[in-house]
């Protein structure tokens, strides 16, 4: 454990380096979150009652997407992993006593977190600031504050445990790119990162709801809001877990079949 | 204790000619070649030897120390390292070995080469008294006192080296795996690194087995030496063995005052310019001294110097002789 740990450490340090691009990216996110929020506004106008969140709730998903963008980002891989496979950096990762399924995980869960880590604080408290309706709010209730940080956390793992799987297929394809740019794109849609996923059409929820996707932001962020309550969170809770065995049991099956089949190449 | 037996290795290459027709035939069905990289390969090797590892490229020496390290499976064949089988006891087998991938990094890009240093020991688990006292002895032998608070993207390629060495070492292994650890690397650096080879090997009594196109790197190293070519061990034996085994032309290159050259029996001049010659002879038929003698007695040499055909061509003979 002790191994993983420093090498969360190594890597959750170097990524603390980069401050420029984090101020950087915090203004990016700021003015979309802003535009997002007010092109919302525009159309709660026309209606409040004909959509499927209070607009409270839906500046408080909104804001929390754009504080943790950098954990829950789909288009975001490790550049590293991917060329290390395909140019056989992976030979020395193999020369080291450690498991690289988690050494991976690891790694990407450190340089997501210390993105985020340098990016959250500063939205999040501007974002409280902002006059309401448009502004953050706190979670209703200490038990929603609760489960979020579970969510959160489970959120995290099947986003991570979803991008093992896109890594993975770099051993089987050798040019990542067409499966990355696919897997990147569904994500997207279904994770609720254009749009939340009670906007969509109630037919198409039940089938999104099935899916991994939704087990990424989409979950903890409705409970933080408050929008989802009740029997509701667990249920989703239950999926979250699901999902994160199930693609972590995938992913070290395909792992071990990818590792015998492996071929360093040059050198 | 290293042992190999019968190891073979094949490697599946996609193919296809040049053209756009060829390409959209590609589309749908693939041509592959096998490549035999590896075929009945066998040795052993001791505890404590320093075995240096010799071919062309592609001869297959680098898929030989991935399988021995653990990283490829053989097709068959057995490799039994200190009682495991690398790829099937990989994790238990890799505490006990060192690699140095000569055109591949393992020090962290952006954190000084000591972080780095600690990552390996947090990674092989060793305790801190052996961490310290081992790190104490690679920085004082590879001479990187200053060298290891630096990042590692700053450093020289000799630096770096040296760091990368002394980052395979640090958990004290038993064997040493070193995959052109010389490549690119000035005089200075070559030296510091060889002489800190022989060290370890003498007085940790690791067991060291090096590739290298370097044939001064073998000379100063290693007295056993294994020539492998297009797969096969061709060779099992002593450097003087080798020579041996060295055809018998002999290339002369001799600087002189004088007339041009005569023609001599037995000896023939490839190049004759401005006092500067080089001349071909078979030892069979002459030895080098009698060369040597012959020409001076026809002109005043400044400078003489003797070479042996290069390992290269030594491989291609050996090629001929085994026919492959």
């Amino acid at each position: 454990m002790k191994k993983y740990m420093s090498f969360f450490k190594i890597r959750f340090i170097s990524g603390l380096q980069y401050r420029a691009a984090a101020w950087a990216g915090i203004s990016t996110q700021f003015a979309w979150g802003g535009l997002t929020v007010l092109m919302f506004w525009a159309f709660y106008q026309d209606g409040k009652n004909s959509f499927p969140m209070t607009f409270p709730e839906l500046s408080s998903y909104i804001w929390m997407q754009q504080a943790f963008l950098a954990m829950f980002m789909a288009w975001f891989f490790d550049n590293e992993i991917f060329d290390s496979i395909t140019s056989g950096g992976i030979a020395y990762e193999l020369c080291r006593p450690c498991d690289i399924y988690y050494m991976w995980f690891v790694k990407n869960m450190a340089v997501r977190l210390s993105r985020t880590v340098l990016r959250c604080f500063p939205i999040l408290i501007v974002a409280a600031l902002l006059p309401s309706p448009f502004n953050i709010t706190l979670p209703p209730n200490p038990a929603a504050a609760f489960l979020f940080l579970i969510s959160v956390i489970l959120g995290f793992l099947v986003l991570i445990s979803f991008s093992m799987l896109i890594y993975i297929s770099a051993f089987y394809t050798l040019s990542p790119n067409g499966v990355r740019i696919i897997a990147v794109s569904v994500t997207e849609f279904f994770s609720g990162s254009i749009i939340p996923i009670p906007f969509f059409p109630e037919s198409l929820q039940t089938i999104i709801y099935a899916l991994p996707f939704s087990s990424m932001q989409n979950t903890p962020f409705l409970i933080y809001t408050g929008h989802m309550n009740g029997a509701d969170t667990l249920r989703s809770i239950t999926v979250q877990i699901f999902w994160f065995a199930a693609m972590t049991l995938v992913g070290r099956i395909l792992f071990k079949k990818a590792l015998k089949k492996v071929v360093v190449q040059g050198g | 204790m290293i042992e190999l037996k019968n190891i073979s290795k094949t490697f599946k290459v996609a193919k296809r000619n040049a053209g756009f027709s060829e390409a959209v035939k590609a589309l749908f069905k693939k041509d592959y070649t096998y490549i035999k990289a590896l075929q009945d390969i066998s040795f052993t090797i001791g505890d404590g030897e320093m075995v240096g590892y010799i071919g062309p490229n592609g001869a297959g020496k680098s898929s030989t120390i991935k399988i021995m390290s653990g990283i490829l499976t053989p097709d068959s064949g057995e490799c039994v390292i200190n009682g495991r089988i690398p790829w099937k006891d990989r994790i238990r087998h890799v505490k006990e070995i060192g690699v140095v991938f000569g055109q591949r990094s393992q020090l962290w890009w952006d954190v000084p080469v000591i972080d780095s240093f600690e990552l390996i020991r947090d990674i092989y688990n060793v305790a801190e008294p052996d961490y310290k006292k081992t790190l104490a002895q690679l920085i004082e032998l590879l001479n990187i006192c200053e060298i290891v608070k630096t990042p590692a993207r700053q450093l020289s390629l000799g630096q770096r080296m040296r760091c990368e060495i002394a980052a395979s070492l640090l958990h004290s292994p038993k064997i040493l795996f070193l995959d052109e650890p010389t490549i690119g690397l000035d005089a200075v650096s070559k030296i510091a690194v060889r002489d800190f080879i022989k060290t370890i090997n003498r007085e940790n009594k690791t067991t060291v087995i090096l590739t290298t196109h370097d044939m001064q790197d073998i000379e100063a190293l290693t007295e056993r030496i294994l020539l492998i070519g297009k797969g096969r061990i061709l060779l099992d034996g002593s450097l003087s063995e080798l020579k041996m085994r060295n055809s018998s032309h002999k290339t002369l290159t001799v600087d002189y005052t004088g007339e041009k050259l005569p023609e001599y029996e037995n000896m023939s001049v490839i190049k004759d310019l401005n006092g500067h010659a080089e001349i071909i002879i078979d030892t069979n038929l002459m030895t080098v001294s009698q060369a040597i003698s012959d020409i001076s007695a026809n002109v005043e040499i400044k400078d003489i110097s003797v070479a042996g055909e290069t390992i290269d061509k030594t491989v291609v003979s050996l090629y001929k002789e085994f026919n492959i």
